[in-house]
This record gives C-alpha cells, structure tokens and sequence, in this order.
C-alpha cells in the first residue's frame, strides 16, 4: 500500500507534466489552425480597414480643428465647430431632406418593385423579356439616368412628361426647376424599383406551391393567402430590399447634382458637405459635419445590422 | 424560372391574358425614357430639342461626331479607356481579396465569422462624404517612386489626385464588402461533406478548390464580379470629387457632353447610349444570376 502511495505520489508531478505539455501542444496546434483559418481573411480585412477607417480618423482630427484654405497654421480649436453646427439652419435642413429622400425613395421602390415582381411571377408571352426590360434602369448610370429624366421627361418646353399632359388639356410644368426634391425621387424610384423588383421576385420562387394549393383548397382567397402566406415569405427578402436600398439612397449625390444643380430644396447632407468642400474651403466644419453625419450612420446601420442578423437567425 | 404562383391562385385565362398584357404595359412604361434616349441618339440636336416626335429621318452624324478628339477636351477613347481599366483592375483586385474572405468565412469558418462579415458591411454604411477631405489630402501628398533593378521598370507617383490607381484603391474598397456579402453566401452553398470526402481522398487543399469548391462557387463568382463592373462603371461621385483632371471616366464624359451654348440633347443622348451599352448588356445576360446571388445573401 505504502509503496504504491508513495510510487504515485512520485509519479504524480511528471504525470502532470505531460499532461501541461499536451494540453500546451493541443494550445498551439489550435492557435496554429486559428491562425491558418485567418490567413486568407487578412488582406481584405487590412485593405478595408485602412482605406475605409483612416480617412474617418483624420476626418475626426480636422473636425477640432480651424483647418481651411486660406488659414496659415492648422490650431486646435475643441468643440467649436460642432456648436456652429447644430445652429447652422442649412445644415438641418440639409439632413431633413436626407431623411425624405432616403425614407421615401426606399419605401416606394419596395412597393413599384414587389408590385412589378408580383406582375412577372406569372406565365406569360414574353415574360423574360418584359423582365429584361424592367431591370435596365438599374443598369445604367445615374448621370445618364438623371439627364434622360431631366431634359427629355420633365422639360416644360420638349420633355415628353408635359407633352403628355399638355395632351389631356393640362398645363405643363418645369418639374425639375419647381419639385427638384420629388423630381430626384421619382428618377430614384424607377432606378430602384427593378432592383427591389429582382430581390422579391426571388423571393417568391422560393415560395412553396404546394402551400398555396393547399390554401386554395381550403377556400382562402387572394388578399389573404398574400397576406398570411406570401407576405411571412417574403419578409427576409423585403428587409435585406430595405437594408442594401437604403445603403445606397442615403449616399445619393449623382441625381442631385445632375437633375437639380444643387437647388436648395433638394441639397441633402452629401451633396451639402461636398459643396462645402468644394466651395467653401471650410474643412474644420465641414469635417464635423461629415462626423455628425458618420455618428448618425453608425446609429441607423446599427438598427439595419440587427435586422441583418435577424435574417441570419435560421443559421 | 422555378415556380409561377400566378395558375396556383386559379385565375381565369381571361384574368391571366388581361395581366400579361398589363404587365406588358408596365414594362414599356418602365423602359420608354430609355427607348426615346436611344431615339434621341439618332436625331438632330435641333431635332431633339423641339416637341417630341417619332418622326425624323436617323442620323449616325452624333455617333461620329463624338468620336472626334480635340486637344485639350476628353475624348470618348480616353474616357472609355479609363473606365476599362480601372474597372478591370478594381474588379479582379476585389475578386482577389473577396475570394480567400468568402473561404474563410464560410468553409472553414473563422472564430466569430459573424461579427467579421458585419464588420464589412458596416463599412458600407458609412458616408463615404465624410472620407472626402482626408482622402483628397491623402491622395494628394501621396507620393513614391519604385525602381526595378534589372529590368528597369519605374513606378512613380508624385500625386494619387487625379490618377487612375486612386480609383482602382476607392472602387475596390467600395465593392469589397458587397462582394465579401455575396461569395460568403456562394461558398456556403458548397455541402460540407463534398469537402470532408475530399479530404478523406487526400486531395490537397489547392485540388479541393479546384475540383469540389470552384465547380460550384463558379457561378456566384461571375455574378458578383459583374455587380462590381456595375457600380464600378457608373460612379461618379469619387471620380468628379477626386479625379478631375488627368483620368475622367464615362459618366465625367456624359455629364461634359451638357453644354451652356446650343442644343446638346441629340449629342448627350448618343454619349449616353455608347457609355452604357456594355454594362446594359452584361446585367441583361447575368440577370438570373443577379437575383440568385442577392437572394442568397438574406437566406443562407
């Protein structure tokens, strides 16, 4: 007995020995396959981070300061071009009208695109072709789009739009030059509309027949088998819709630019803090707002990344 | 295309024949602006800028006249030129990041793979205005030459302002996280145990990629490159803000066919159609594809 109590009571620090070295060597192994598995995600993840996160580093550095063309040293100057700002009337309205042109561009290309993905989702004479049709919108540039609408549809004097109505016995009107905010919408609409179009059309041919049928069967009609069938379906589809066409709409600067020339009832904030640049050399302030705007994305993006990850929930 | 609800919900064939046709409708409607640009293209710049017509007799004269060069003024071969190739680069440079990304995301997924592929996308949240300054004093006093001994190669930059690899660098980073988004849902299409009899065979890992991922992955590669053509070719913001002189691309050249003096809109109409064509025809191909590949980023 005393033998053995002794002879394990020796053996016990070497056994344990082993065991620290194979547990070290399991340790490293894992750290050696972690750091195989991160290998081929490091470029990316370098390149993003430092052509996407610097900028906005130095962005915040200028913000506390009075950097601008003309001033001779750059000095640190604290919060006081953030307090201009939120006194600054031009810059408010600049972010309401960021908030119409986002919400209400997003919300009608949502409804045009699932209507138009509803039309097509049907057999019919042509249907891939009437599906090419739609989608070309989304394909070409937004320069090009925004002239096409600007001089040949809303043109009081040759744009088709008011020879339209001109023919219905109406006056015409220069809507670019008087409702640039909407005239900028509806150019964004037609351009998002078949993006959307595409998402949810997706969307329903993954539906599945055999619950329709069954829905069909059972006597329900259409409105509610859209409703409590189709809708459910389509949600993931409606949200990710939401999410990458609201990405895109809140930074929207071409169709300004082009349809509008920069008229102060369609200026939303990129428009306004690239003029600032551009014209008035006012980088401190200009960097701030730029910070106001990044915080005020960082807040909308969180609310967008949870319903992301509401979609990834089935994984 | 896989199922069709519309003979599910048992309508008549009256019903069906009358929404085809409204369908029909709608999209002439939604492609008519287009329809009369190409229209426009063919006209005189007197022609175009009356009250609209069907009638005219067609011109290539615009065409033509476009592909004159002036000293001085940027001409549609060298905006086509720098469109090309800063697209081309931009795209094959994303495609070589996204790729190795998307593979560690979804095969052999890293810790907290979830978190990483937000971070990505969270970077297209934010306005790439606020980047505008400091890019532009970045860009401006980068500068470096690099010498190749032997073969005598020179790679000099005195400034990015104005080049084409500035573009290259800020459309990559554009397109990166959509396309990390998009290949990450691609590869993880590809079934697990595919990849886990492979290795059981001994294949290697450059022979799994090979025969068992790049087979099935191959679709959604092409896909989300040709979305990367798409954005890459119709921006604009970056190239007017940054790149005003020295490298414009096709949308700068549209937008300079817009002149004070005279009709222009016969020739911006035919400068539209030519920058667009390529990037209309390839989305026209891939559309399918398109849908699949955004599609799967919300579900899988």
């Amino acid at each position: 007995m005393t033998d053995i109590a002794q002879e394990s009571a020796e053996a016990k620090p070497e056994r344990g020995q082993a065991a620290l070295d194979r547990a070290a060597a399991v340790k490293s192994l894992q750290r050696r396959e972690g750091w195989k598995r991160r290998i081929p995600l490091l470029p990316a993840l370098l390149f993003t981070i430092i052509v996407t996160q610097v900028p906005f580093v130095f962005a915040l550095y200028y913000s506390f300061t009075d950097f601008n063309l003309f001033g001779e040293a750059r000095k640190l100057v604290g919060f006081e071009n953030y307090g201009d700002l939120f006194g600054d009337m031009f810059f408010r309205d600049a972010a309401w009208i960021s908030i119409q042109i986002t919400v209400l561009s997003v919300l009608l290309s949502l409804v045009v695109g699932t209507g138009l993905a509803m039309l097509l989702d049907r057999k019919f004479i042509g249907q891939g072709l009437v599906r090419t049709l739609i989608i070309t919108p989304f394909l070409i540039m937004p320069v090009v789009a925004s002239f096409v609408w600007k001089n040949q549809m809303f043109s009081a004097t040759f744009g088709v739009l008011n020879w339209v109505i001109e023919l219905f016995g109406f006056e015409g009107t220069p809507f670019a030059t008087r409702y640039p905010l909407y005239s900028v919408i509806i150019v964004l609409v037609w351009q998002w509309s078949p993006f959307m179009m595409l998402i949810v059309l997706a969307g329903l041919q993954g539906q599945d027949t055999s619950v329709l049928e069954a829905a069909k069967v059972d006597g329900a009609n259409n409105w509610g088998i859209f409703r409590q069938i189709t809708f459910p379906q389509l949600r993931p589809f409606l949200e990710l819709g939401t999410l990458l066409g609201a990405i895109y709409l809140v930074q929207v600067y071409d169709h300004i630019e082009v349809i509008t020339g920069g008229s102060p009832l369609a200026k939303n904030l990129p428009f306004f803090i690239a003029q600032r640049t551009q014209i008035g050399f006012d980088f401190g302030r200009g960097s701030a707002e730029a910070i106001i705007v990044v915080i005020a994305s960082i807040i909308l993006a969180n609310i967008g990344l949870r319903v992301l990850s509401n979609l990834f929930e089935g994984d | 295309m896989a199922s069709q609800t519309g003979p599910v919900l048992g309508e008549n064939k009256v019903v069906s024949l009358l929404l085809g046709i409204a369908t029909w409708i709608v999209g002439l409607l939604f492609f008519f602006p287009i329809f009369w640009l190409v229209l426009n293209g063919f006209k005189d710049n007197l022609e175009a800028s009356t009250r609209p017509t069907l009638f005219f007799s067609p011109t290539l004269e615009r065409f033509r006249e476009l592909g004159e060069e002036q000293a001085g003024v940027l001409s549609f071969r060298e905006a086509a030129t720098n469109s090309f190739w800063i697209v081309l680069i931009s795209t094959i440079l994303v495609m070589l990041l996204a790729i190795p990304a998307a593979y560690s995301l979804a095969i052999r997924p890293v810790k907290k793979w979830r978190d990483v592929l937000f971070f990505f996308i969270s970077t297209k949240f934010l306005p790439i205005v606020g980047a505008l300054m400091p890019l532009y004093f970045i860009a401006q006093q980068a500068s470096w030459r690099i010498e190749v001994p032997i073969v005598g190669w020179v790679w000099e930059y005195d400034t990015l302002l104005n080049t084409r690899l500035l573009l290259v660098i800020l459309y990559t980073a554009m397109n990166l996280p959509l396309a990390v988004w998009m290949l990450r849902s691609f590869f993880a299409e590809v079934p697990k145990e595919l990849i886990e009899a492979s290795q059981m065979d001994g294949t290697s890992l450059l022979g799994q990629i090979k025969s068992v991922i790049l087979p099935i992955v191959s679709p959604g590669v092409a896909a989300t490159a040709l979305l990367c053509v798409i954005f890459g070719w119709n921006e604009f913001f970056l190239a007017v803000q940054l790149n005003n002189a020295g490298a414009s691309t096709l949308p700068q050249w549209v937008a300079s066919q817009e002149t004070s003096r005279g009709n222009f809109i016969a020739t911006l109409s035919a400068a539209s159609v030519l920058a667009t064509i390529p990037v209309v025809v390839a989305g026209w191909v891939a559309q399918k594809r398109m849908i699949r590949g955004l599609a799967m980023g919300a579900i899988k």
